[in-house]
């Protein structure tokens, strides 16, 4: 019994090793060797388009909600000690270093991480990727790559959108609801934000974060069992696995950007 | 230039622990249709993908053109399939472009030809296979023969020298059926083509094919032109080629003995 358990334990030990072995090979493959940007170009392009663009709509209505749920959770609380002047620093660091990276990272996973892992999965078990190989196409260039590169490079700026309509949806029910002073709102926001311990160190987060998502994603739809229950399977680990990774990634970031 | 294009020899191939391919050689003729009949999961496709090097056989040699395929750096292997084109048997046709991208893809990644050029291959291709007036059309708006034509056009776009075709004629009406048999024989002789095509249609596979192997059991187990195949004394590919469900060949799955596995069960 228990040794079939510890038999159980160390196999899977050993896949979920080979796994991360081959995805990061396969990470490797797809973004070195040069780049062909009369190609290339044309599908990043694309792909920021599907990758980016269409998650903006759930960033920006996401990041307006916690921008206002902040303003309002933060007021009551500062206002017992007549401190609500502060409430544009509170909302404002709250997004930067925190609520921005992670939430636009969960957000994310759920909504272009799936979409990435069920549709590489399919690309598999229709034969796609091996009738590419056969082309002498070779579908970590055409097809890994540039998903990879449209996620690092648009999550960033997506957690950007996330805090600036963040930092927007806070005004709006601190300044226009509950009567804070406007100029305050901002100036004390001004005044306690730096560029570089806040606004960089988030948009650090975020990369991170980024390339954390995007390549579990991809891997879990590269690996995937090419059958329908396959990609069911692999699309619901990549939301989990990437959502739990991201928050553990985050605490060892938090520590280690303010926690000296 | 020798004669013959693709040489495996002596090819050992499993997957975990089954034996598909038990020291298999067979040679395929330049310039010739040679076809591989087999029954229903003995590993044709399997052999397909072992040729164009998506798969790595446990031992033996798969001669492409004189390279042995197995031992290619993948920068190599990538250049030897530009040689080659396979035919899936799903189609593979890639579901995000319409059937004249899916055509132009592998001429658009190969060549820098103006699109004006592409144009004209394309629908050269498309009207090949009876599919000029579908190149707006979309994979998952074609029926399953029609996908299967697309991706032959697809296959020719490059004008390979080998070229694999997985089960061409499952799925199609009988026109069309005419048509694909029509068409592997025209490309063979007009291109000068190499062509492989694996089918259990052995009527179909019969009338164009200038060499037959037929496996099964881990092997060859016969091969010759379809004159001398037809007077084959072998049991096994007599009974392949009338198409009897049991004889020397078994139609099941190796399995274990049947009431043992019932008594099992009953336990
Ligand atoms: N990805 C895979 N993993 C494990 N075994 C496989 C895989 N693909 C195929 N097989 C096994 O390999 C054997 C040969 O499969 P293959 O697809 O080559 O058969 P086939 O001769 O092409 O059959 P068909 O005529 O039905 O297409 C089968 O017994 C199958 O169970
Ligand atoms: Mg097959």
């Amino acid at each position: 019994m228990i040794t079939d358990k510890l038999q159980h334990l160390g196999r899977n030990t050993l896949n979920n090793v080979a796994g991360f072995g081959r995805s990061g090979l396969m990470l490797f493959g797809a973004l070195v060797g040069k780049p062909d940007f009369r190609k290339g170009f044309p599908l990043l392009i694309k792909q920021l388009y599907v990758i980016g663009v269409l998650s903006l709509l759930i960033i920006v209505v996401s990041g307006l909600f916690i921008g206002m749920v902040l303003a309002l959770q933060g007021y009551t609380v500062l206002v017992k000690f007549g401190a609500e002047g502060m409430l544009g620093p509170l909302v404002a660091l709250s997004l930067l270093r925190e609520l921005g990276p992670v939430v636009t990272a969960l957000l994310f996973a759920g909504r272009a991480g799936s979409a990435l892992t069920a549709e590489i999965g399919l690309m598999k078990a229709t034969e796609q990727l091996s009738g590419m190989e056969m082309m002498a196409v070779d579908p970590l260039r055409r097809i890994i790559a540039p998903r990879f590169w449209a996620g690092v490079i648009s999550m960033p700026l997506l957690a950007l959108v996330f805090n600036a309509v963040g930092i927007l949806g806070g005004h709006l029910i601190g300044v226009d609801w509950l009567g804070v002073d406007g100029g305050s709102y901002w100036s004390t926001m001004q005044a306690n934000v730096d560029l570089y311990q806040d606004v960089l160190n988030g948009v650090i987060k975020s990369i991170v974060f980024a390339v954390i998502v995007i390549w579990i994603a991809l891997h879990k739809g590269y690996d995937a069992i090419p059958t329908s229950e396959g990609i069911s399977r692999a699309t619901t680990q990549t939301v989990v696995t990437a959502s739990l990774t991201v928050l553990g990634f985050d605490f060892i970031l938090t520590a280690l950007m303010f926690g000296g | 230039m020798s004669d013959i294009m693709v040489d495996i020899q002596r090819l050992s191939f499993s997957r975990g622990e089954n034996l598909i391919y038990d020291g298999m050689s067979m040679q395929v003729r330049r310039g010739k249709v040679t076809a591989i009949m087999g029954p229903s999961g003995i590993g044709k496709t399997t052999l397909l993908k072992l040729i164009g090097g998506q798969l790595k056989p446990d031992s033996g040699h798969i001669l492409f053109d004189g390279q042995d395929i197995p031992a290619l750096s993948r920068a190599e292997l990538y250049q030897a399939r530009k040689k080659m084109s396979m035919l899936f048997q799903s189609g593979a046709l890639f579901t995000e472009m319409s059937v004249f991208d899916n055509v132009a893809f592998p001429i658009r990644e190969h060549t820098r030809l103006p699109e004006s050029i592409i144009r004209l291959i394309v629908l050269m291709k498309l009207e090949s296979v009876g599919l000029r007036g579908a190149r707006d059309l979309m994979p998952a708006e074609l029926s399953g023969g029609m996908a299967r034509r697309a991706a032959l056009a697809r296959a020719i776009a490059l004008d390979p020298e080998l070229i694999m075709y997985d089960e061409p004629f499952a799925g199609q009406d009988p026109i069309s059926m005419g048509v694909i048999v029509r068409l592997i024989k025209e490309l063979n002789n007009a291109l000068g083509l190499t062509s492989i095509v694996v089918s259990h249609d052995v009527t179909e596979v019969m009338s164009i094919a200038d060499y037959v192997y037929v496996v099964a059991e881990k092997k060859v187990i016969g091969h010759g032109t379809p004159e001398q195949l037809r007077q084959d004394k072998s049991e096994l590919v007599q009974q392949f080629l009338q198409g009897e469900a049991d004889g020397a060949v078994p139609f099941h799955y190796r399995a274990n003995a049947y009431e043992d596995e019932l008594m099992e069960s009953a336990r």
